[in-house]
């Protein structure tokens, strides 16, 4: 028997060897690579390698950003890179994305280098947990398919769920990685449940294809259309559960009062991202042209997560579950551009960019706060609100970075977070809907409220007597990790509120231009 | 093909697993329910290569998961000798 014939059954299956562009994916090939990188040292050097572990992290985060950067000087953004018949797909959005998670993350590392070391924690495994996670979040961004959609959440859920439960000995931590496990695989199923029903109806998993079969216009013959509503709404409430929206919230404040303090800033900020990547693309690819169903039920969260994060952000005493409530109001601000996408071609455009340029900003913002929420509680070791009472007098630097953060939460100019919701405004008022309009009336609300919560910390840092537990050892020290870390979030923060040209110039992508037939 | 008898029997494990979570409150038979949600989503469309695929992407991730699950539920329990889910309250707010 020849090679020949031996090779010949593999034509008759029609096997076709995907075309892989090495350049598209370097990034997640890198990161792969630093990641076992890590993890063989760690083998290698065992206890003398921990010195390193946090520095290798941090630079072959930065390392990764090289190839995005130069797929971002080869012009992907004007022509993506589609492989695996579309299941993959390096495009403008993608690349803004992938550098936002790696950023992030690299900020993460930064939080995390005096808290691991001095907590006594295992830091090897933890850094390869973070790098694990944000491998998967940059899946996610480039994921245009059912299936590498899922594997991409798995990917980066399954090793959060261990790093929310990184503190062994800790009740807390214990009970915070279960109910975030718990809450998240629950998400999960529902999620493959609604995923199960749409592949079924459309006989494809990549979106385009699914956009492009005639049951997501309307009815089919084999499968009545409420398969498809069902499915969509499940797929939503899925990622619901990722974004922490009300009424899928409920783990959130508990995992991150539990969980050590950089893994929150990691799953407030990077994780959170990723359900909106997802949302996005499913939105915007997937079922777009099904706004009558994916409409109402994201207005519906955003508007119930920005009333309900507020209100009850307004009676925390601590400031991690307050900076959670917050998180969820927020994340109704950025849900809302969603909700009115359907509209037309070009609202869509403008929803996707809005919610682009808040997800960069609120990145930003809120990775300072939890910054400066480190470096406080290194003095005083408690999350108690009134426990910033005086801060000013303590550490004036501090006071004044928190202000900025707090002021850019709060949208008040010229911090950056008055142009996040000024793009949020901006999407809805152009649908020129009564849906967008009562949305934007509801935002405006919400905003004002916001100012309450975040106002009154401000007002304890700079008016109240100092707290007894900031202690009379003068000024808290800030390591030099946390202080690159604060001086990055704070410059991005600034820069990004008076020119906010430096987001929207990458933040202007099309979604809808990558569908086929569009 | 019995299309239809599939999706009722899926809707009906579906719903099983969702009473399951909601009204167990040990630690290891809500997994238990969450686990048969997982499995249940795409029994009704192996009939096509991509489902299968997905089928077999989706038993190989819930067992990752279900190892991830247990490790947390066995932490809880030596912590605190015990894996109720309703004792798993300290904080609140």
């Amino acid at each position: 028997m020849t090679l020949g014939s031996l090779a010949a059954p593999l034509g008759v299956l029609g096997f076709v060897r995907p075309h892989l562009d090495w350049h598209a994916l370097a990034p997640e090939l890198t990161l792969l690579g630093v990641g076992a990188l890590l993890t063989c040292l760690d083998i290698a050097l065992a206890e003398r390698g921990r010195a390193v572990t946090s520095a290798l992290a941090g630079l072959g985060l930065l390392g990764v950003l090289v190839p995005i950067i130069t797929l971002a000087v080869a012009g992907v953004a004007s022509e993506p890179r589609v492989m695996f018949d579309g299941a993959y797909v390096v495009d403008g959005y993608a690349l803004i994305l992938k550098a936002l998670f790696l950023v992030s993350g690299y900020v993460v590392v930064l939080l995390s280098m005096n808290y691991v070391a001095e907590g006594d924690y295992w830091e090897n495994e933890y850094y390869g947990l973070v790098l694990a996670s944000l491998l998967g979040m940059v899946v996610m961004a480039s994921a245009r398919d059912l299936i590498s959609i899922f594997v991409a959440l798995e990917l980066l859920s399954i090793p959060a769920y261990l790093l929310a439960a990184w503190r062994k000995r800790d009740l807390r931590s214990n009970e915070a990685g279960l109910k975030y496990f718990l809450m998240g695989v629950f998400a999960s199923a529902i999620m493959l449940y609604g995923m199960s029903l749409l592949f079924g109806a459309s006989g494809s998993t990549v979106l385009a294809d699914i956009a492009a079969a005639a049951p997501l216009d309307r009815g089919a013959e084999a499968v009545p259309s409420a398969a498809i509503t069902v499915g969509v709404i499940f797929v939503i409430v899925g990622f619901a559960f990722k974004v922490s929206a009300f009424p899928f919230h409920t783990w959130a404040p508990d995992t991150y009062e539990g969980a050590p303090t950089p893994i929150t800033a990691f799953l407030s900020v990077a994780s959170k991202t990723a359900g909106f990547v997802a949302l996005g693309s499913l939105v915007f690819v997937g079922f777009w042209e099904r706004d009558d169903v994916y409409g109402p039920a994201l207005w519906f969260l955003a508007a119930a997560s920005m009333t309900a994060g507020n209100l009850m952000a307004l009676r925390q005493k601590n400031i991690v579950r307050l900076m959670a409530y917050s998180g969820i109001a927020q994340a109704g601000f950025m849900l809302a551009p969603l909700a009115v996408a359907g509209v037309s071609t070009s609202v869509a455009d403008q929803a996707v960019s809005a919610v682009l340029t808040y997800l960069v900003i609120y990145a930003a913002m809120n990775l300072g706060v939890f910054a400066v929420i480190m470096t406080v509680a290194r003095r005083t070791g408690t999350g108690d609100v009134a426990s910033y009472n005086g801060l000013f007098r303590v550490s004036p630097g501090m006071a004044v970075v928190m202000t900025v953060f707090l002021a850019s939460l709060a949208g008040v100019p010229p911090a950056g977070g008055w142009y996040a919701k000024f793009a949020v405004f901006q999407a809805l008022v152009s649908a020129d809907s009564p849906a967008g309009y009562v949305l934007a009336g509801f935002a405006a609300v919400n905003a004002v409220i916001a100012v309450g919560y975040y106002g009154k910390i401000a007002a304890r840092m700079w008016f109240e007597k100092p707290a007894p537990e900031l202690g009379d050892a003068g000024r808290i020290p800030v390591p030099f990790s946390l202080r690159s870390a604060l001086a990055l979030t704070v410059a991005a923060t600034l820069v990004f509120g008076v020119v906010p040209a430096t987001v929207t110039h990458f933040t202007e992508v099309s979604l809808l231009a990558t569908v086929t037939g569009l | 093909m019995l299309l239809n008898q599939f999706l009722i029997l899926s809707a009906v494990l579906f719903a099983i697993g969702v009473y399951g979570v909601l009204a167990r409150r040990n630690g290891v038979l809500v997994l238990m329910s969450i686990e048969l949600i997982l499995n249940v989503a795409f029994g009704s469309y192996v009939s096509s290569i991509s489902g299968e695929v997905f089928a077999l992407f989706i038993i190989t991730v819930a067992a990752a998961e279900v190892g991830v699950g247990l490790a947390i539920l066995l932490l809880l329990y030596r912590n605190r000798q015990s894996v109720d889910l309703s004792e798993a309250d300290l904080m609140k707010g």
